[in-house]
């Protein structure tokens, strides 16, 4: 039996703990100049002036009494293991904490002379080309601030360049039906048509089946390898020579590159455009939804097009590049998500050349290792029980029960463990999809599997009633979706 | 994997777990989990990355690199600009820094996650009072991009291809607005300012203002740091041709500066990094987008909590992701948005800054603010050969000073050298036809740094 218990407090809203005549910080004000100015607020113009500011009254440890409560009704890495499915939980050291607390980072503006902010833009340089290397790309811009927006980033640039080349009838992406829900989101945010391309049995997208659906329409192709079934696509390469004969550019959704350092790169497969989620791949701490960062490499040909800023080196020294001659133009208001390139960096020189190498063949093998483990017949897995994992594993839960996969994701909730992504890819019934990561000690994952298998005796019994030791139970979603509970009433 | 080191990122890299691994999976070598790669895609080379790096060595040589940087307290800095300088207090880090809300993630599954939900419904309540606005997301990438995505949304509500946008917003606003715009078939048009003012021109509004119009988006103090007196004029303006009225705001602003809620935005967008979220050269920043009419909550981007009980507890309150049709990962091409991962950690960062700040704290901050930037102002006027403010509208922190005979790119790179960061020369993007430079004053300047600034001001020129 699981002994997990998450701690639970009633914790009441802000505004309902708030009492007029409470403050939690001081503000600065200088008393020379606050002695000048006896009514402020007359600065404003009598128009436009705020009548009242509805902020709750509380004291500084009541507010950290609040957050850290909260806090403690939230599951972590650094709490236990948390195997969601594509989005590499992997842990995210500490040095790299500390190393972006300093004042030389937070306190720098992004408007400030180059010359005065060589230090970051030294590391920026330099992490371009880090990440160059790892995906046979021969430039990237770091601007775009999580995955999502560099794949807008890189449609875009698609566009463009068909634009450029007078080809603007190619108005066509095709998107793996087991792709990220993001892949025909940003497709279309690009005013692209989505055209589904179908998987297999054996769940990998046949260079055939991408020839048939090519045409003088088509822009490209929006590509994950491996995919979100967790398998290497063994005809990427043919596929890449399919959509290029027929005129399209190739993008690689790199949200599986945990799978891949140092192992086979985008670039060599024939990608054209490429992008990567540091915060997955490179360890920087998922905040609780975000920030990210997704960086997006291209090859010699399209460099031009890359959204702008890239970072360039000169005699002066580096410097922020925004005269690209074909830029898709800027995606985000300032430079980058920089406090999480910065990140990145520092974790990518912790293990280094060979370390990286280490981290896809060590996650590679944990994924296999945790999926052998699991009751085959329990679990069978979606597609090609013969094939290698690579990141991660996508298996059904076997039940005649409808919704037998949510109910096991809320069952292995109640032993302190998070679940796998669930009921994704959508083209997998009753999905589970686990991504261990090579962050997890072998006796972890055995627990895991352990976990998982006797999960699956209770849900076969008919048991739905999960889970029990979180801090509230199952939690009406349904009655939530009404637009009216978004926000407090005063 | 023969013969590796424990590293502490790799806890079964060791050869006695490695093999024991294998053994279940049923390989001989970690190389035949991956031979299902094709040999000519297999990369056989050395990945041209400096090897590993112990902690101790690469914490010094990147803190060594990065103290190049100039940045306070030794610099001074007075840019704005989209990006403000605001005192974090200790206890907002204290609370960011809790590694339960840092190393989560989305929280898909709310039974364990409550706690961040929680935070996360309480900063939408926050943003929809401070905005007064009726339903706020829980965050986007930072005030451009959701700028870009208010446009966007405001041509699907409309069915329009058009929308205005004041020449006086941020210039990097206005192309990011373009880049998120242009894909959608939505053209962008300028409205003209008034060159005394700095307020922009409802005559010029009321000229290009047709049927056609999808939204106008101006912000509000708008990049010359004026306040637009005229706001209400122009929302009416705009929703009697049927359009919306996009207003983008400094948050820290509406301490003293009427809600746009109050004066007719239909949809508020802005950029929450002044509230307790460090500057970071550029990121990462907290996107602000709300709406006024809670019908437009089912075409909003980005992820929308919302408060429900327990299923089997009525009475047990309970936050869960809400309006999820609306996201990319259900409703993939017709959704409202691609957006996936956000800025959640920013969000909560805010709902600590406001929650200590408070009604009072927060109305005392506008106060030293507005009261620092006008004696600044005042303070830049007395050096001979400038023009402080370059606009006669009100402003908030943020105010022009031009120059009589110097460049103000020459006069942005003296004083940096001197040690003040100050003036981020305007004249090429936003076309005020004078040499002239953006200052930003807040509660974090005293009188001394005022004097150190006209100092260098002086010296620059």
């Amino acid at each position: 039996m699981p002994g997990f218990r998450q701690a639970r407090w009633n914790e009441p809203l802000l505004n309902e703990m708030s009492r007029p005549g409470r403050v939690g910080t001081s503000v600065a004000a200088d008393p020379y100049i606050k002695g000048k100015f006896r009514n402020p607020a007359s600065l404003v113009p009598p128009a436009m002036r705020r009548k009242d500011i509805p902020l709750p009254e509380l004291s500084e440890l009541q507010v950290l009494r609040h957050f850290n409560r909260l806090s403690q009704m939230n599951y972590s890495v650094e709490l236990g293991m948390y195997p969601l499915g594509s989005c590499t939980m992997k842990y995210n050291p500490k040095v790299s904490e500390a190393i972006a607390a300093t004042d030389y980072m937070r306190q720098a503006h992004p408007l400030q002379p180059e010359e005065t902010v060589q230090g970051i833009l030294s590391v920026f340089y330099e992490l371009q080309q880090f990440l160059c290397e790892v995906t046979g790309m021969s430039s990237f811009s770091l601007s775009t601030a999580a995955g999502a927006q560099g794949e807008f980033a890189g449609v875009l640039i698609m566009r463009k360049f068909h634009g450029v080349h007078g080809a603007r009838q190619r108005d066509e992406i095709l998107v793996p039906d087991s792709a990220h829900g993001t892949n025909p989101a940003s497709a279309a945010m690009a005013g692209f048509k989505v055209v589904k391309v179908p998987s297999d049995s054996s769940g990998q997208v046949r260079a055939s089946a991408v020839e048939e659906l090519t045409s003088d329409r088509t822009a490209g192709m929006m590509f994950t390898v491996p995919n979100t079934l967790g398998l290497f696509e063994s005809e990427v390469a043919e596929v890449c020579r399919a959509v290029h004969d027929a005129g399209g550019l190739m993008y690689y959704d790199g949200a599986n590159m945990n799978a891949m350092l140092g192992r086979a790169r985008p670039g060599d497969m024939g990608f054209d455009v490429v992008h990567l989620n540091l915060h997955k791949t490179f360890a920087t701490p998922h905040g609780g939804g975000g920030p990210g960062a997704g960086p997006v490499g291209v090859t010699k040909s399209l460099s031009e097009y890359l959204p702008v800023p890239v970072v360039s080196r000169g005699k002066q020294g580096y410097s922020l590049d925004y005269g690209l001659k074909r830029s898709i133009g800027p995606l985000k208001g300032f430079v980058g998500n920089s406090a999480v390139l910065l990140r990145a960096y520092a974790y990518i020189r912790l293990l280094g050349g060979s370390g990286l190498t280490d981290v896809s063949s060590l996650a590679v093998l944990a994924a296999n290792y945790l999926w052998k483990s699991l009751d085959q017949d329990a679990f069978p897995a979606s597609h090609g029980r013969e094939l290698r994992r690579k990141h991660e594993a996508v298996v059904s839960v076997k039940s005649e029960l409808p919704g037998s996969a949510m109910t096991v994701a809320k069952a292995i909730l109640d032993y302190g463990m998070h679940s796998p992504t669930v009921y994704f890819p959508l083209i997998v019934r009753e999905a589970l999809m686990i991504e261990p990561t090579e962050s997890e000690p072998l006796e972890m994952l055995d627990e895991y599997a352990a976990a998982l298998n006797s999960v699956y005796k209770s849900v076969t019994e008919g048991k739905t009633e999960f889970p029990n030791n979180t801090s509230v139970g199952r939690v009406d979603e349904v009655k939530a979706s009404h637009p009216m509970t978004l926000k407090v009433r005063w | 994997m023969k013969g590796k080191h424990a590293h502490p990122l790799l806890p079964n890299s060791d050869e006695s777990f490695v093999s024991a691994m294998l053994k279940k999976v049923g390989a001989a070598s970690v190389d035949e989990l991956f031979s299902d790669v094709p040999p000519g895609l297999r990369f056989r080379g050395k990945l041209r990355i400096p090897e590993a790096s112990p902690e101790y060595f690469l914490r010094r040589e990147l803190l060594t690199k990065l103290s190049a940087n100039r940045t306070p307290p030794a610099t001074l800095c007075f840019l704005g600009g989209g990006v403000w300088p605001h005192y974090i207090p200790a206890a907002v880090d204290s609370i960011t820094s809790r590694q339960e809300f840092y190393t989560s993630y989305t929280p898909y599954q709310p039974e364990i996650s409550q706690g961040m939900l929680q935070a996360l419904f309480e900063f939408q309540s926050l943003m929809c009072d401070l905005l007064g606005m009726q339903a706020c997301n829980s965050s986007l990438y930072d005030w451009a991009s959701a700028a870009g995505e208010a446009v966007r949304m405001a041509g699907r509500v409309t069915g329009r291809k058009k929308a205005l946008v004041g020449a006086n917003v941020g210039p990097g606003r206005r192309k990011v607005i373009e880049t998120y715009a242009e894909p959608m078939g939505i053209k962008t048009e300028t409205i003209g300012y008034d060159t005394t003012e700095g307020t922009l021109d409802p005559a010029d509004l009321r000229r290009k203002l047709t049927d056609e119009v999808a939204c106008v988006y101006f912000e509000n103090p708008n990049y010359f740091g004026v306040v637009e007196e005229g706001a209400e004029e122009l929302t009416k303006a705009v929703h009697s041709r049927g359009g919306l009225a996009v207003v983008g705001v400094d948050p820290i602003s509406l301490s003293l500066v009427r809600e746009p809620g109050a004066y007719g935005s239909d949809i508020v967008v802005g950029e929450g990094q002044p509230l307790g979220i460090p500057m970071n050269y550029g990121g990462p920043h907290l996107g602000l987008f709300g709406v006024n009419d809670i019908k437009l909550a089912r075409s909003m981007p980005g992820r929308l909590i919302g408060l429900t009980t327990a299923a089997a507890d009525p009475a047990q309150k309970a936050f869960a992701m809400v309006l999820q049709s609306r996201e990319q990962h259900i409703r993939r091409e017709a959704a409202t948005s691609n957006v996936c991962t956000n800025q959640s950690l920013m969000a909560l960062a805010a709902a600590s800054y406001l929650s200590l700040l408070g009604k009072n704290g927060f109305r005392t901050l506008g106060e030293t603010v507005i009261s620092n930037a006008h004696f600044a102002a005042e303070r830049l006027a007395k050096v001979k050969g400038v023009k402080s403010p370059h606009f006669e509208g009100h402003f908030f922190k943020e105010f022009v000073v031009s120059y009589a005979r110097a460049r103000s790119r020459s006069v942005f790179k003296r004083m940096a050298k001197a040690g003040v960061l100050a003036g981020y020369p305007l004249e090429r993007e936003s076309g005020i036809g004078a040499e002239a430079g953006l200052y930003c004053v807040t509660e974090v300047h005293t009188k001394d740094d005022i004097e150190r600034l006209a100092g260098a001001l002086e010296a620059a020129l």
